[in-house]
């Protein structure tokens, strides 16, 4: 049988890697890949504690997590249309519309 | 189950979730997030979570990675794939990073408790059946608030795709 703590540990990297696209790169839409990433990593941890201490409650939260995932890059997708309609560029720096 | 194919899934999935990081075309940052994806959903149904597996596929991979990859075709992506990437761009980032990592590594492998490795009998019978029950009956006022959330972002969606 497999532990729990590789299961951990796979979601450690994961989350690692999805936080390092996030922070580093600076293409929008890789950002936004990364972000999917990290909600993964989340998953399999919500699942693999929800499988190995015997609840559910672990699999409906990740329902839930995917659900609010979808609405998420629904509506980022949505603004990255409107920004590269408005300003024509997909580099995180130069969008500093609300900088004040 | 069995270790072997639980490594062979975690290594596909954290070779191509740093091809989702490292690759220059958003394109091919898109499909390997899709094998990636894929991989996780083998992954759950080695925790006998079938349920959310399918929902990994048909969501994620079927809905969400087909969204990003017409977002993709829709704007033009030709400049921003001239931008290179360069891992010591961003030092403190990265090192902020590696410390996170190895942070939570230790406390990981620290730790007894997470050693455990026969799971927890899920008491008998149909479990998706108890799992559907359990979501309606228990947790009914957060599905409804999700799908008043999912409405929320589909008209979001419309209006801020829309032209002037």
């Amino acid at each position: 049988m497999v532990p729990l703590s590789w299961y951990i540990i796979l979601g450690v990297v994961l989350f690692v890697i999805g936080a390092a696209g996030v922070l580093v790169r600076r293409n929008i839409l890789v950002v936004l890949m990364s972000l999917e990433l990290l909600l993964n990593s989340v998953n399999i941890n919500f699942i693999a504690f929800g499988r190995y201490y015997g609840d559910f409650r672990g699999q409906i939260f990740a329902i839930f997590v995917i659900a609010i995932t979808a609405a998420e890059v629904a509506v980022a997708l949505g603004i990255l249309v409107a920004l590269v309609r408005n300003k024509s560029t997909l580099k995180v720096d130069e969008v500093t519309m609300m900088k004040g | 189950m069995d270790p072997g194919f639980f490594l062979l899934f975690a290594t596909v999935s954290v070779i191509t979730a740093l091809t989702v990081v490292l690759a220059r075309n958003p394109v091919h940052s898109a499909l390997a997030l899709m094998a990636c994806f894929l991989n996780i959903s083998a992954i759950f149904v080695m925790l006998e979570a079938p349920l959310l597996a399918v929902i990994q596929i048909f969501v994620y991979v079927g809905a969400i990675m087909v969204l990003f990859l017409f977002v993709i075709m829709m704007i033009d992506v030709r400049e921003a794939v001239l931008q290179r990437f360069l891992p010591g761009s961003n030092l403190p980032a990265m090192g902020l990073l590696i410390l996170l990592g190895i942070e939570m590594l230790v406390l990981v492998l620290w730790s007894d408790r997470f050693s455990i490795t026969e799971p927890a009998a899920i008491g008998g019978g149909d479990q998706i059946r108890q799992l559907s029950t359990t979501l309606f009956a228990d947790y009914l006022l957060p599905f409804e608030a999700a799908s008043v959330i999912l409405l929320a972002a589909l008209v979001g969606a419309i209006v801020l795709a829309r032209k002037e």
